[in-house]
């Protein structure tokens, strides 16, 4: 099928590459109107604290001041998860963190309304303080919601699948570890921005560095009490999300607001140090397990529990603590598994989905246990994994539905070219290689509020002058997501993805797409955009057979061109093709859609987890450490990804490499500590990230499974390869001295701690030595689903026809 | 007390009236509507204002424009234009170096420095000059391998051997 694609699969420019190269291409901040104001938020100085008083006065008579607002101007709650909307874009009667928003000023300009800021009078009535998880569930005095139960617990879950205690029964041998993934955060290189343009009273249109655009429009709607037809949200292309910007902000909530009292265009960008404290980055997580296996290496029962420390709001919470339980399932066959999941509250900025979400903290704990397993069974690591590893179209113990899975192939594709076998336990002292593999989700299976409707839907329209334009929703974040539209769009029409023009991410210009949020764009909406395509195809294929003398369904669109099989020679330009189809049909306007099938199990807490297809990724590493300093240099990393088919593989190896680098900075450095109540770091200079200066060469191989249910069989590619990053360093790390940081980031302070251990007799580990006292509720026992549910490719006993590609 | 500055931006004269303590950043942005020119922090940690000045690297955010009298300023705009790109742009463009495209400017003009100064700088050459931009996007790789084949292509450019014999 591969040789009859002429756009999807091949690799090409991205559509706006030349804008981007240019300094052509706009973001949200390079946009201005005429009449526009500058706005500003005073932001908490207290980490937890009632505001006693709260005096506006001086600043709203300074001189250049149009609007200062309060939390009593905007009362409504909001918050992106229909459980979790416990937040105001303006404090209410208390602040939660430092850097929560408290008041917002309009001005001419910049200078003035940070003047203003000045002038507003605030009074702090402290509150007891809670930094950690240990010390929330303490919990004296104040809760931090008082909504809530005591002692600042979240939310508290409880799963168990099959007979977790007879398949540890089973079990010759077991295993318990303790783990701790420090919370880190984005580091978008464009700060977060917002233009509200005022039309008339009641109307306002919302120019927002946002990847969710849907949800975000929801909320603004709700907070200033507005139909949501009189919100017009535009989605200004983002200089990088990575998660970081799925949230609704009080940012932009302000923006609208201050634009309806002044009946002015606002704007407001968020410095580097704000956008440190508006955070939603990954949480950091304490994670407990415990495995039974047999003395062959197969897994018998898996105990996993959480604590994840949410900072201050739920924000993306309540599916973040089942992220960090449902996916450990799908790369290995777990016959009994019970999951056990805490978040709490802190006096933090709030925690929310950073690339990977609330995965790449388990997958980091299991992939190390399995690494331990390996060696106490005195079996190869990358043998453990192959004995256990999760099989193309099978259900999993948690009622996941795995379709295509080229986990096997990526593993065997990365030990190959690393030469793993004969480098593990076999360099000299100080250099070493590890291994680990991961997997994640083409979208999230269920819409983030509970409804019957598409999560994706496109229109495609062409004209009289052959011209295609495609209407969606998807947001452009830099992962491609109108390369990938065009791309699909170009291929069904026989065009070049130059000759379509996308019109994007507009709630009055296009239809719904529910966001750029857990690797969902390329699947759902390439799905809907490819249906749309292939309507309007036919469309034009009908108008076209008469004069080409052919059935419609015997057409060719290729090279801009319209003919019939048989007769190549003889047909139309697709100009004129399209001419017939405006003249026979007048619209010519196809839509597509795209909803998932029904996933998930009978029980609560089964819509996190479920996926219409999942993506495959194994990893080595191979590093050197420096022993005495600590220091570790990553040499080469090799990643062998499961994307289902490239749509286009310069974009797809983008996506790779910025994922190993993203999960090489947790891995090494990245971490959004506190030092008291404050963030240690607010500033790309003291948050360390990888420069090109400590980024290794990765060698990067694309798996093609061909997914039935992928648009071209395409599934994900963003976030995946992330996950098996931080386990194959730390691995690798124990493979080259000895020692086990059970902790990420690996710090050359904790590494050298492990080697001192070591030396001293002590065993040789950094990490926590136990979870803080909280009693889970008793699991809730779901019955499994049989392994297999029907699917025909199952039945050969093969993984399907998978294709590997090397990244040269 | 705003002062009169007169610069030459991408070859052409330029006149402003700029309060002292504004940047080149924001004379640039918001005074001349140069907006190809990014900020990341404004405090000279990542490297997207990063423009030349008479054809060296500078930070615009640390740069005061009041100081920049009858000097020449380079920013992306005067790099190339969609008809006529500079090699980088185009390698740039072709290996998926720019991804969300925010850092592409600042690396564009450190890599054109680099290039200036070093025709053929090997692989660590190239990570010392741009160890000063932050991508949080592509993992730096394909920006390595744009800004290795862009000089190959201008050494082959420039080289005697493509003179017509």
């Amino acid at each position: 099928m591969s040789q009859d694609l002429s756009v999807v699969g091949r690799p090409g420019p991205r559509v706006e590459g030349i804008a981007k190269v240019t300094g052509q291409f706009t973001f949200v901040d390079d946009l201005a109107v005429p009449g526009m104001l500058t706005a500003k938020i005073l932001r908490s100085t207290a980490a937890h604290a009632r505001i006693r008083s709260l005096d506006t006065s001086r600043a709203l008579t300074h001189p250049g001041v149009k609007a200062v607002i309060t939390g009593k101007d905007l009362p409504t709650c909001y918050g992106i998860m229909p459980t979790g909307e416990d937040e105001h874009a303006l404090a209410q009667e208390k602040a939660r963190y430092v850097g929560d928003a408290v008041a917002a000023v309009a001005a001419v300009d910049e200078e003035t309304a940070d003047e203003a800021l000045k002038l507003i009078g605030i009074e702090y009535e402290p509150l007891p303080i809670h930094m950690d998880v240990a010390s929330a569930l303490l919990g004296p005095g104040e809760p931090i919601h008082e909504t809530r139960r005591a002692a600042n617990v979240h939310k508290a879950v409880a799963l168990e699948f099959g007979d977790v205690d007879a398949g540890f029964a089973a079990a010759d041998y077991t295993r318990e570890d303790l783990f701790f993934y420090e919370g880190s955060t984005h580091l978008p290189l464009e700060e977060h921005g917002a233009l509200a343009v005022p039309e008339g009273p009641d109307r306002v249109t919302l120019h927002s560095s946002t990847q969710n655009p849907h949800y975000v429009h929801r909320a603004v709607a709700k907070v200033l009490g507005l139909p949501e037809g009189h919100v017009r949200l535009v989605a200004v292309p983002v200089g990088g999300g990575f998660g970081g910007k799925c949230d609704p902000f009080p940012h932009e909530i302000v923006a609208c607001k201050l634009a309806l009292i002044t009946g002015r265009p606002v704007k407001i960008t968020l410095t580097r140090e704000e956008v440190f404290y508006a955070h939603r980055g990954r949480h950091p997580v304490l994670m407990w397990l415990r495995g039974g296996y047999r003395r062959d290496g197969s897994m018998t029962a898996l105990h996993f529990k959480t604590m994840l420390d949410g900072g201050a709001h739920a924000s993306y919470g309540p599916a973040a603590i089942y992220y960090t339980g449902a996916l450990q399932t799908v790369t290995y066959r777990i016959p009994a598994y019970r999951f056990q999941g805490l978040r709490v509250f802190t006096n933090k900025p709030p925690c929310g989905p950073k690339r990977g979400h609330a995965t790449p903290q388990p997958r980091f704990a299991l992939e190390v246990h399995l690494d331990k397993v390996a060696h106490d069974l005195n079996m190869d690591p990358a043998k453990l994994r192959l004995q256990n590893l999760s099989r193309p179209f099978t259900m999993t113990v948690n009622h996941l539905r795995i379709t295509s899975n080229g986990l096997r192939e990526c593993l065997e594709t990365v030990l190959r070219a690393s030469n793993y076998a004969a480098k593990r336990g076999r360099l000299p002292y100080g250099r070493g290689v590890g291994l680990a593999v991961s997997s994640y989700m083409s979208g999230a299976g269920l819409p983030i509020y509970w409804n019957d409707m598409d999560h994706s839907q496109v229109f495609v329209k062409a004209d009289r002058g052959g011209g295609v334009t495609v209407y969606t929703g998807a947001t452009e974040i830099g992962q491609g997501a109108h390369t990938v539209h065009a791309a699909i769009v170009a291929e069904v029409l026989g065009l070049q993805t130059g000759d379509i023009t996308l019109v994007t991410a507009d709630t009055a210009a296009a239809p719904v797409d529910l966001g750029s949020y857990s690797s969902r764009v390329t699947f759902m909406s390439g799905n809907a955009a490819l249906a749309a395509a292939r309507r309007l195809r036919a469309m034009i294929a009908e108008a076209s057979a008469e004069r080409l003398e052919a059935a419609p369904e015997e057409l060719e669109f290729r090279e801009g061109r319209v003919y019939a099989r048989s007769r190549p020679d003889h047909g139309l330009t697709f100009r004129e093709a399209c001419g017939l189809a405006e003249a026979r049909h007048g619209n010519v306007l196809a839509s597509g859609s795209y909803r998932p099938p029904q996933l998930g199990g009978p029980y609560k807490g089964s819509g996190v987890g479920p996926s219409p297809a999942y993506s495959f990724s194994a990893a080595v590493i191979e590093l050197r450490v420096d022993s005495e300093t600590g220091q570790i240099h990553v040499e080469r990393v090799w990643l062998a990804h499961d994307i289902g088919k490239a749509i286009n593989p310069v974009l797809a190896r983008g996506q790779v490499e910025g994922s190993v680098y993203m999960g090489l900075g947790e891995a090494l450095m990245e971490e959004s500590a506190y030092r008291k109540q404050l963030l240690k770091a607010p500033s790309m200079l003291d948050y360390k990230s990888p420069t090109m200066m400590e980024m290794p060469d990765v060698e990067t191989f694309l798996i093609e499974s061909t997914d039935p249910e992928g648009p071209f069989g395409a599934k994900e590619v963003g976030q995946g390869p992330l996950l098996p990053i931080a386990p194959a360093l730390a691995n690798a790390v124990y493979d080259a001295v000895g020692v086990r940081v059970d902790e990420v980031p690996i710090t050359p302070a904790k590494l050298v701690k492990a080697l001192q251990s070591l030396a001293a007799g002590k065993g040789g580990r950094v990490g926590p030595e136990r979870l803080p006292g909280f009693s889970y509720p008793e699991p809730t026992r779901v019955e499994p689903p049989p392994e297999s549910y029907g699917h025909p490719a199952a039945a050969d006993g093969t993984d399907g026809g998978v294709a590997a590609h090397a990244g040269q | 007390m705003k002062q009169l500055v007169r610069l030459r931006v991408n070859g052409d004269p330029r006149e402003l009236y700029l309060a002292p303590n504004k940047t080149l950043l924001e004379a640039l942005r918001e005074d001349l509507w140069l907006t190809g020119t990014k900020h990341g922090c404004e405090l000279g940690e990542c490297g997207a204002c990063t423009v030349l000045l008479d054809g060296r690297p500078a930070l615009s955010c640390l740069t005061l424009a009041v100081e920049l009298d009858g000097r020449e300023v380079t920013t992306v705009e005067g790099l190339g234009t969609p008809t006529s790109l500079h090699p980088l742009q185009e390698a740039f463009v072709e290996l998926g170096a720019a991804q969300c495209g925010y850092c592409t400017s600042g690396m564009l003009m450190s890599a054109k420095a680099l290039l200036d100064s070093n025709p053929a700088p090997g692989r660590d050459a190239v990570r010392n000059a741009l160890a000063g931009n932050l991508c949080r996007c592509t993992g730096y790789q394909s920006i390595l391998d744009a800004v290795e084949l862009a000089a190959t292509r201008m050494a082959v450019a420039g080289s005697p051997a493509e003179v017509p014999a």
